[in-house]
């Protein structure tokens, strides 16, 4: 009962519970049990609430029976990104130097979530301040990818999408700034979105870079995304970058997925040197039962992609330069006093010097001599006008085509350690992400299928015009439907059994 | 604190030019904060709230917390932009000015850097005399306000010396506008009036556009002045300091003249001037060297990226335009025009900072030399005394209806001044301490005849002088009258009825 009932997707937990064939209490529990069972090989939490969450499903049950009126999701549990801040739960970015803090507030998703009944089981992992694409900067060790416990579960959501991968949670929320949704989604099988910059409240995220982060779903199924963006999505009074507009329903979108007729635009900068046989193979195959259900398939250029990451590697470290700057030590989180006593700048620095990563240092020094009197025109103006001319090769290819489809990251999971000393081919795992992420338009990674290489999973992305969210969700739908009926049954099905990992894991002193 | 060598004022103006640059910041009087909807302490609804009790997530600078523009202190910003004469920029942006210091709770400060609201400006400016100026406003812009920071353990109350400070985030987040000026040239003698009348200017705006509590004591309104000074005949400026911490109009003019001094002397001595911040220490008048400061300082601005343009339609700037008050030093004009004013009689007024109680008093009827009689003299004397601010003591209203009792004869100046006590101690409208009081002029002839009869019938001398002619000794009976009539009685009317009765009675 127990297995079957982490399993099952988000809609179909939602629909046993509305039919009453399931409390939440027991579908809450449920997960809990494979939390303590398989987490300590994953290490996807950080931290898990696991009473208060049977408390608020209980609390929920009693709502239901009393006849209220409830969502779709209402009695589901959902793991959170610890990138947003959760009253009354810790919230650390993955950081040492929020270690012990306690927000007095929600983000606005995580108040929606809650509003529309979702149980928060706990906080997922990630790279510190959602700085990498592997989860290996997390300061509190990685998060191990379900399919091969050896490798990365992506960046820097990997323990939002190793916690879906892994049955832990049916749903969680991501965010991403240059793909730590969606590549992570990639590599684990699991379906991923960045949302339209502006669609969800960045309110109660702890910014990285405020231009380009977003907030998203994470889940196993397409509709279970779009069930979980109808929650998140909206104006928010408090994020002045929120979109004033009413949004269609993503879930109906895909409950009405048909692609006979659209126009898909394949970048041709995204599919060539440097992408796995793997990755492209699977990617190639998509777009052929895609065009099969009477798809369009053409060529784009987007020629000014490949200075995405340069511009990138200007424009996140300068925003998170300034971003960061308020973890202080003075008003909260870890405060470190050299010598016991000290001036408030020489706390400052030591706070700062004992409380950050080295990649956190790292990007921080780039993004304050990139703002630099006499850089800043050569560097983050620069940046500026590579970020305008990548919007245009957007506007550009959506003039042509409805969507624009790539592999979602060049490779599978890669192994612990394999990039962590060359900063730079870590970047480059970003390549095919990171323009959305510019030009604020909204992308999905679906899974395509196991890399014959390395039976690894690997995904397919497509992007959309800002605004247009929907049509993600259309496409995405159908290759599901399409790509499920070839395989018959969810990709995930064929991931390993973790449980028989339980008791290494408990071997090696839960990681 | 040593203080410095000065050179005499008029020696140091004949061998330099004095140039003078003035930074004001004006806190808005908005319900909210400028970024958040924490309380705003510069509101005088929330003015001396507990430290740190009207904080939000976002003045405190929380993990995840995002600044929303208050579209009330935009629209005030406008109207003082326009006021000051300024051009409104149809799309303005905020900037991350970024530097660490615990009073600053996200180490950077949202303010406006190469696109602010409101630029190109001048302000017409009268100085004590009569003087105007028109002092050329390079720009406005918004901002938020800091902590305030509180050093505890040292002798001086800084943070040299200091065991530990404690942070104040009330003031973080309030809304400012800083009004900065080109260099103002040709001031000469008159440069530290004129930068006391270009405060005390911005206030009366302020005032007028009812945007700020405009008190300097409460730091509303705060203001830095540059000066340097040239030698004369040199084009190149100088080299300027910066004074901060100038609390009181007074003081403005103080430190400028301070400042001129104090440059003049190492100017003149061969030395140079160091590009400083320095602090107005109001106890000594005097300055001291603050924080170094050069075109170097690197604040690494960058456009804010939580915030999205200001971009006021062309309905909303026409709408505040059409709304803004007179400029004062016009308005200046055109009530001493109005008033029939000397100048002296006029400066008397503006110097007691008297002029809108004055011209809301004439406005509810009373004549311009009654309503000014009345401010400036028993009412400041009042307040004087009782070291209270004139303006709360009594309403232009209530004024109006004293002067008003003073002419219809029901009121002496005497008995008027014990009405105003009256008023002042909050016992009610003239009209109702006349009532109460009995305080009215005896005006039945009746009664005064009885007591004018009776006197002359004691003084039988006094009764046969006047007879004679010598009128003047109707003084001691009139005295007599008045005595007994307790003052309620009209002196002139009186006079009157003395004559005419030592001629009549028998």
């Amino acid at each position: 009962m127990s297995d079957e009932l982490i399993r099952l997707s988000a809609a179909e937990l939602g629909e046993k519970l509305a039919a009453g064939d399931v409390s939440s209490v027991e579908a809450t529990r449920a997960h809990l049990d494979r939390i303590a069972a398989v987490d300590g090989a994953v290490h996807a939490f950080l931290h898990v609430e696991g009473e208060r969450a049977l408390e608020t499903a209980a609390d929920l049950d009693r709502r239901r029976a009393a006849g209220e009126a409830l969502g779709p999701l209402a009695g589901v549990p959902i793991a959170i990104k610890d990138v947003l801040v959760t009253k009354g739960m810790p919230s650390t970015s993955g950081s040492r130097i929020l270690e012990g803090w306690i927000p007095p507030y929600d983000a606005t998703p995580v108040t929606k979530v809650r509003e529309a009944g979702l149980i928060p089981l706990g906080k997922t992992n990630m790279d510190e301040f959602a700085m990498g694409s592997s989860t290996e900067h997390s300061a509190y060790g990685p998060t191990h990818n379900p399919w091969d416990l050896d490798r990365i579960p992506g960046g820097s959501g990997g323990g939002s999408a190793a916690s879906v991968a892994a049955f832990e949670a049916p749903l969680a929320l991501g965010s991403d700034t240059g793909g730590s949704i969606r590549q992570p989604a990639h590599v684990t099988g699991t379906v991923g979105v960045k949302p339209t910059y502006g669609a969800v409240s960045r309110y109660g995220s702890i910014a990285l870079a405020s231009s380009l982060d977003q907030i998203g779903p994470v889940t196993r199924t397409v509709l279970d995304a779009a069930l979980l963006h109808d929650v998140i999505a909206g104006h928010d009074p408090l994020d002045s970058t929120s979109l004033p507009m009413a949004w269609p329903s993503m879930a109906d979108a895909v409950r009405r997925a048909d692609v006979s007729g659209l126009r898909i635009g394949v970048i041709k900068e995204l599919d060539g040197a440097g992408f796995q046989p793997g990755v492209r193979q699977r990617f190639h195959e998509a777009l052929e039962l895609l065009e099969r259900g009477g798809a369009e398939i053409v060529e784009v250029s987007a020629p000014h992609f490949e200075y995405s990451i340069a511009a990138y590697y200007l424009i996140l470290p300068a925003e998170a330069s300034s971003n960061l700057a308020k973890f202080d030590s003075v008003r909260f989180g870890l405060r470190v006093t050299p010598d016991g006593a000290g001036t408030v700048e020489q706390v400052m620095s030591a706070t700062r010097e004992a409380g950050f990563g080295p990649e956190v240092k790292r990007r921080i020094i780039l993004g304050t001599y990139a703002l630099s009197a006499g850089y800043y025109d050569a560097y983050y103006g620069s940046a500026q006008k590579v970020r305008t001319l990548v919007q245009r090769d957007f506007d550009a290819a959506f003039a042509k085509v409805d969507v624009l489809a790539s592999p979602t990251a060049p490779t599978t999971a890669f192994k612990f350690g394999e990039k962590l000393a060359d900063p730079v081919s870590m970047y480059l795992n970003d390549i095919a992400t990171i323009p959305a992420n510019l030009a604020g338009v909204p992308g999905i990674s679906v899974p395509t299928g196991l890399a014959p290489e390395d039976g690894l999973p690997v995904g397919i992305q497509f992007l959309a015009p800002a605004r247009e969210d929907a049509r993600l969700y259309n496409v995405g739908g159908a290759l599901e439907q399409l790509l499920v009926a070839e395989w018959g049954g969810p990709l995930l099905g064929r991931a390993p059994d973790l449980t028989a990992h339980e008791l290494s894991a408990t071997e090696e002193g839960a990681l | 604190m040593a203080r410095a060598e000065l050179m005499d004022f008029d020696q140091a103006l004949e061998l330099f030019e004095p140039v003078i640059g003035l930074e004001v910041h004006v806190e808005l009087n908005t319900t909210t904060k400028m970024f958040s909807s924490a309380p705003n302490p510069a509101n005088s609804e929330f003015h001396g709230a507990e430290p740190n009790t009207l904080v939000s997530p976002v003045c405190l600078g929380l993990p995840g917390s995002l600044p929303v523009v208050n579209g009330d202190a935009v629209r005030k910003s406008i109207s003082l932009g326009l006021a000051l004469g300024c051009s409104i920029a149809p799309s303005s942006r905020f900037a991350r000015k970024n530097y660490f210091y615990p009073d600053l709770a996200k180490n950077y400060q949202i303010s406006q850097y190469d696109e602010p609201i409101a630029f190109d400006g001048e302000l017409e400016v009268e100085i004590e005399g009569g003087k105007t100026f028109m002092i050329p406003i390079e720009r406005a812009h918004m901002e938020e306000d800091a902590g305030k920071l509180t050093h505890v353990g040292g002798a001086t109350g800084r943070i040299q010396g200091a065991e530990y400070s404690l942070v104040d985030y009330n003031r973080a987040g309030v809304p400012l506008v800083e009004i900065v000026t080109r260099p103002i040239f040709g001031a000469e003698a008159d440069a530290p009036a004129l930068a006391k009348a270009y405060v005390a200017t911005i206030r009366d705006i302020a005032l007028a556009l009812g945007i700020s509590e405009a008190r300097m004591e409460r730091g509303n309104l705060r203001c830095d002045a540059n000066v340097s000074l040239r030698p004369r005949g040199h084009e190149k400026l100088g080299t300027r300091t910066e004074t901060k911490n100038v609390n009181s109009f007074r003081s403005i003019e103080r430190a400028v003249r301070y400042e001129i001094q104090r440059q003049a002397a190492i100017l003149a001595n061969g030395g140079t001037i160091t590009q400083e911040t320095r602090h107005w220490h109001e106890d000594t008048g005097a300055t001291s060297a603050g924080r170094p400061k050069s075109d170097a300082d690197d604040y690494r601005y960058f456009p804010e990226p939580d915030l999205v343009p200001v971009v006021p339609s062309a309905e909303l700037i026409d709408e505040l335009r059409a709304a803004l008050p007179e400029p004062p030093a016009a308005r200046r004009r055109r009530l001493k025009g109005e008033w029939g004013f000397t100048d002296l009689e006029f400066q008397d007024v503006a110097n007691s900072g008297l002029l809108n109680e004055v011209a809301e008093t004439v406005a509810a009827g009373a004549s311009p030399a009654s309503a000014r009689k009345w401010w400036t003299g028993e009412l400041t004397r009042l307040a004087n005394a009782s070291e209270r601010d004139v303006a709360e003591l009594a309403t232009p209203a209530q004024v109006a209806e004293l002067a008003a009792l003073v002419d219809a004869g029901t009121l002496t100046d005497r008995l008027a001044r014990q009405v105003l006590e009256g008023v002042v101690a909050g016992e009610g409208s003239p009209q109702e301490i006349v009532d109460a009081r009995g305080l009215a002029v005896v005006s039945d002839d009746g009664a005064l005849i009885a007591a004018i009869d009776q006197a002359l019938a004691s003084q039988p001398d006094v009764l046969a002088k006047i007879r004679d002619g010598k009128v003047q000794a109707a003084g001691a009976v009139i005295g007599a009258v008045m005595k007994a009539m307790q003052g309620k009685a009209d002196a002139a009317r009186v006079r009157e009825l003395v004559l005419e009765r030592a001629a009549a009675v028998q």
